[in-house]
């Protein structure tokens, strides 16, 4: 047989796999991203009204644990810039609000009402009540989830003006 | 078409059609084993059996296993436990070899290093080893996920985190791993399938790999002696076995490493019937709960020597010291420098290399397990430290090794 024809069948076979290589990883790639039902599932609200001052709320939100914890006066007062900028505030109370996970590796911190912070167990970081690491190996604060404060609630998955202005300050990363 | 005689038995007559006699030459008869190697050179057979165990056993518990996130606990710790005949016998099978396996994997592993058996042509042997233990970790921790507990949900927890790279935040690779925000129905349903489908294809296909890469070099024996196949094979051949270095695979050393199988399966049911429990971790009989963290949580005891590594650094240089530790073992036969391929008490430094990276993994594990606190955070950095530094040593003290 003629060796151009062979090489052009081998040239042309090799563009049609490639394509449906490429094809086909897409696909792949598509199929193992979350589902549009786990996605629509991603916002909760939360009623803050109830809370009581330094004691320790955990919700859940796209199945991963939120810490609301109202601070009393003499915390709100005490705070110095770093940790005031990422006070929740909504009606007349202060409030950390944050993704109860470890920025280490992911494990739940225990709230220590005596001490004011969070003690992870599993390598032993610490946050203060502000959710500022204090005490490696966690490299950053808990992560704030994105809200919106809706008179006595905080609507968490939504993006409100509060959360625009920390983002823009450069208090969430 | 060939031509066909007429067969004058089922041999024949197979061997028509498929070639068994030339097959079972090549595979078994004529497939030359040196006589000078002791009982660790059977390990190789022993984690083929085990292997075959964790299959079989498998496929039991496959076929009552629920991969829901609503049901998996109960099938496994009500359905498969109580109500089927024999489950506990499969699971504890399954569990035990689980864990044996990687006792083996290690012994196996260390046997070769110290034997120098990676080395001059042998480095195929060793590199689709190590991929056979990497696929094995794999198969480890997909399998750790299934009954759906407390370690199991947190392990998937911890262990996907890694993916986000440290202070990268790649929290959209993560996220595309469990395929939802935390481990959940679609992160279970995925892990189920590489744990019985996907990585035990890859798993057949690296030993056959792996069995493959022997053919040529051949194994290494006691005294890391340069035997000429060949020759001492066709003085096996001759009748003049005495006098050859070598003997047949089959049925000659198989009846030596049959025998070290059997040992081994002795002690294998012994764990199996009176000491099952070390290999399931009681917080793992709580059922998955995203809101609380275990206390302290460490992975299986053959992954505590890496976990330890990761664990007293901060994120990123952690990440590196781990990610270090899991492919520096495949570098070892380019980064140990002298061609000697002999015992390493034969080899000078190396033999306190050898030793001192034993001592070290045992301390790092036990290190692993214990909580990270005081004394044990400060053993478990220094033995990190010790780990990565043997490794960087390791080229300069073989270079300077004398040929012997
Ligand atoms: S997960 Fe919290 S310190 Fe490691």
């Amino acid at each position: 047989m003629n060796q151009t024809r062979r090489g052009f069948m081998g040239k042309a076979f090799g563009a049609v796999a490639g394509v449906g290589a490429v094809g086909a990883l897409y696909a792949m790639k598509k199929s193992w991203d979350p589902l549009p039902s786990v996605k629509a599932a991603g916002f909760t609200t939360i009623d803050v009204s109830a809370c009581v001052a330094n004691k320790l709320i955990v919700e859940k939100w796209r199945g991963k644990p939120i810490f609301v914890l109202k601070k009393t006066a003499e915390m709100v007062a005490s705070q110095n810039e770093e940790q005031a900028a990422r006070d929740i505030v909504v009606g007349d109370d202060h409030f950390m609000i944050a993704i109860g996970l470890c920025t280490h590796l992911g494990c739940i911190p225990a709230y220590r009402e005596d001490k004011k912070d969070f003690k992870c167990a599993c390598h032993g970081g610490e946050f203060d009540f502000a959710g500022i690491d204090t005490l490696a190996p966690p490299p950053s604060p808990l992560v704030i989830p994105p809200f919106k404060i809706t008179g006595n609630s905080v609507v968490l998955g939504e993006e409100g003006p509060e959360y625009k202005k920390m983002k823009e300050s450069g208090v969430i990363a | 078409m060939a031509h066909f005689e007429k067969a004058n038995s089922l041999n024949e007559w197979l061997d028509q059609r498929l070639a068994v006699n030339t097959l079972r030459r090549v595979l078994a008869k004529e497939y030359w084993i040196p006589k000078d190697i002791n009982f660790l050179w059977a390990m190789g057979m022993v984690l083929a059996v085990t292997f075959g165990i964790l299959l079989v056993s498998g496929i039991f518990l496959l076929m009552y296993y629920q991969p829901n996130v609503a049901t998996a606990f109960d099938s496994v710790n009500y359905t498969i436990m109580q109500e089927v005949e024999f489950g506990w016998l499969w699971r504890h099978v399954h569990a035990v070899a689980a864990s044996v396996v990687f006792l083996i994997i290690y012994i196996h592993m260390f046997t070769g290093i110290y034997y120098g058996s990676y080395k001059k042509g042998r480095e195929m042997i060793w590199i689709s080893g190590m991929l056979l233990f990497v696929a094995f970790s794999a198969e480890a921790f997909s399998g750790y996920m299934l009954p759906w507990g407390q370690m199991s949900y947190w392990a998937g927890m911890v262990i996907t985190n890694l993916f986000s790279l440290g202070s990268l935040e790649v929290n959209s690779l993560v996220e595309w791993i469990r395929g939802d925000y935390v481990p959940a129905q679609a992160f279970l349903d995925r892990f189920f399938m590489l744990h019985v489908l996907l990585i035990p294809l890859a798993i057949l296909a690296l030993i056959g790999i792996h069995f493959g890469a022997l053919r040529i070099p051949h194994v290494n024996n006691q005294k890391g002696e340069e035997i000429d196949f060949k020759v001492e094979a066709e003085k096996y051949k001759a009748g003049n076995k005495a006098a050859s270095k070598v003997i047949a695979f089959a049925n000659d050393f198989m009846s030596k490493d049959m025998f070290v199988v059997a040992v081994y399966l002795l002690f294998f049911f012994y764990l199996v019937f009176w000491h099952f429990n070390f290999a399931m971790d009681p917080v793992n009989f709580d059922p998955a709960d995203g809101l609380v963290t275990p206390a302290h949580i460490y992975p299986e005891w053959y992954f505590l020597w890496s976990y330890e590594i990761l664990r007293p650094f901060s994120k990123d240089i952690g990440l590196i010291a781990f990610g270090f530790a899991q492919v520096i073992f495949f570098l070892l036969p380019f980064l140990d420098r002298s061609p000697n391929a002999v015992p390493a008490s034969r080899r000078g430094a190396f033999m306190l290399w050898f030793w001192i990276m034993v001592v070290d993994m045992i301390v790092l594990t036990a290190m692993g397990k214990l909580p990270p606190e005081g004394i044990f955070s400060t053993i478990g950095l220094v033995a990190a430290v010790v780990f990565i530094a043997l490794w960087v040593a390791l080229p300069f003290i073989t270079k300077l090794e004398k040929k012997c």
